[in-house]
């Protein structure tokens, strides 16, 4: 089964087209745009602009590298949401559109999901604890008795969103995550910062504040440094704490600031340590794309689950463990 | 050296000092994160579980005594209660001594929380019967508030606890019923669990 998958829950859209074969995944193409704000932070109307001017591109150079025909298209999927009520609604326009034209079922899937599926299927994991970062998400999940639950998560904003916002005000544009990677390289000195782990929930915007008050007292790399270090160290304790209540020894990174070498390094010494296994996809997964979407899309049809049109309305604030998760 | 839990933070050895049969609970360090931190969070968190057992003391709840701190080696000397756990005795005993000791964990529960201490562990493994009386251990998770939030997430994490691990469904009924008379906001609390027993975030393999 071949299957078309759209993401655009932010500031990417992304088109991946997927072939499934027994429990293999092929990925047959996987391309996306990204919107990158003039000044300042992500502005969901015009990001969604973005999204709507390059589909109709993407989609003809997305089905030329798969080589795939549109006659070969068995299912179309898209992003149902958690995202930008803009952007997700200029994804889910395409899908049913393509799926109206061509006569294809659709299927709307959960974005969070879907960044724990691919890792699930590219890296040969079996049951771990997900740990999703990206700029609006900062998630640990792992499946119990049905669903995707959620054991821990930010209590106010996303990491990424934290790492950006500080890399703004020093003078870095978005997005600043892999320049502050850079500058944290060349940090010698740990600046103390506040730690806010409670149970296995964090919080993010205390230890941002903190940070911001200290521009121009000391270094930027020495900031750019301790908030990495601080920021991340909070993220392996969850995410250790999460395998032991669980009693799983994978651990899985996803999400765009899951690129970060230091933070690969942190969970991997972590899942050393207590004799567990550490898996990260390659970075064209790890970030937003489509064929995570196409992916998931055809584990959720394979396993029964059909949509009507007029269900596929977008849900802004979709939860993850509210799927009911009929393929494992 | 004998240890005899390890945790994701922490590890418990048996020990002697002064001549006294002791546990000690220590922090580990932990390699993904540079020295700085490390020492700082568990030195912080050493001292913090420290004052919330003498906390849970002064409310009246019944906590091993605490002979020693050591913050260089982040370890806590503490009493070794030398009793049954009561997740190991609670279903063979007769009616009567369970809803006396669920009516006993419910009583030390509204303790704590009118006290503003949140356990942030109570599971039966959790509690210790001695001589007749009922002893709470592992703080190790617990924080000072007084939110009907962490309340309800305190008393959730119990009915888990009893639904994995003992077979009786009237214990949580039981525990909550003392919890009730012994605590005023109980009403709000319970509209939590509630709450957040919809929410299924919470769930565990309880052991």
């Amino acid at each position: 089964m071949i299957c078309l998958g759209i993401e655009g829950t932010a500031h990417t859209i992304g088109i991946g087209i997927v072939e499934k074969k027994g429990n293999k995944c092929n990925i047959l193409a996987n391309l996306s745009r990204m919107y990158v704000p003039e000044k300042g932070g992500i502005h969901p109307r015009e990001a969604a602009n973005h999204h709507a001017k390059n589909f109709p591109t993407l989609l003809k150079e997305t089905l030329e590298k798969s080589g795939v025909g549109k006659d070969e298209i068995d299912l179309i999927s898209f992003s149902m949401g958690p995202g930008l009520g803009p952007c997700l609604r200029t994804a889910a326009t395409a899908a049913r559109t393509l799926s109206l034209m061509l006569d294809l079922p659709i299927i709307g899937v959960n974005h969070c999901i879907a960044h724990l599926e691919i890792g699930r299927a590219l890296t040969g994991c079996h049951d771990p604890v997900l740990l999703y970062v990206s700029g609006g998400n900062t998630q640990v999940i792992a499946f119990m008795e049905g669903k995707y639950r959620v054991f821990g998560e930010t209590l106010d904003i996303g990491i990424g969103n934290c790492i950006d916002k500080f890399g703004r005000e020093i003078g870095l544009g978005f997005p600043a995550g892999p320049k502050i990677e850079k500058m944290a390289e060349k940090g010698e000195k740990y600046v103390e910062l506040p730690y806010s782990v409670k149970g296995m929930d964090v919080s993010f915007s205390g230890i941002l504040t903190a940070c911001i008050n200290l521009i121009g007292k000391e270094k930027k790399e020495d900031l750019c440094y301790s908030l990495q270090e601080t920021c991340f160290s909070m993220l392996a304790e969850v995410a250790e704490r999460a395998m032991a209540h669980t009693e799983k020894e994978e651990i899985l990174l996803g999400g765009g600031v899951a690129c970060n070498k230091r933070l690969q390094e942190m969970i991997g010494v972590m899942a050393e340590e207590r004799g567990g296994k550490f898996f990260v996809p390659p970075a064209e997964f790890l970030v937003d794309n489509g064929a995570m979407i196409a992916w998931t899309g055809l584990l959720m049809y394979e396993s029964g689950v059909r949509m009507n049109i007029e269900e596929t309305k977008v849900r802004q604030n979709y939860r993850t463990d509210e799927v009911e998760i009929k393929w494992r | 050296m004998e240890i005899i839990k390890r945790g994701a933070e922490a590890e418990i050895y048996l020990s002697e000092w002064h001549g006294r049969d002791v546990v000690v609970k220590r922090r580990v360090k932990k390699g993904y994160r540079i020295r700085e931190i490390d020492e700082r969070i568990r030195e912080t968190r050493t001292k913090k579980e420290a004052i919330l057992m003498i906390s849970a003391r002064k409310a009246g709840v019944s906590v091993p005594i605490i002979y020693d701190i050591r913050l260089d080696e982040k370890e806590i000397v503490m009493q070794y209660l030398k009793g049954e756990r009561i997740k190991d005795v609670i279903d063979y005993k007769n009616e009567g001594w369970q809803r006396k000791i669920c009516g006993e964990i419910g009583r030390n529960i509204a303790k704590l929380h009118s006290e503003g201490i949140i356990h942030g562990d109570i599971t039966t493994s959790n509690m210790i019967w001695m001589n007749g009386k009922l002893y709470f251990i592992d703080f190790g998770l617990g924080m000072r508030s007084k939110e009907n939030e962490s309340r309800g997430v305190d008393l959730h994490l119990l009915m888990e606890a009893f639904n994995a691990a003992h077979k009786n469904g009237k214990f949580f009924q039981w525990v909550m019923e003392a919890y009730e008379k012994n605590f005023e906001e109980s009403e709000e609390v319970k509209r939590k669990v509630e709450e957040i027993k919809r929410r299924g975030r919470y769930m565990r393999k309880v052991t």
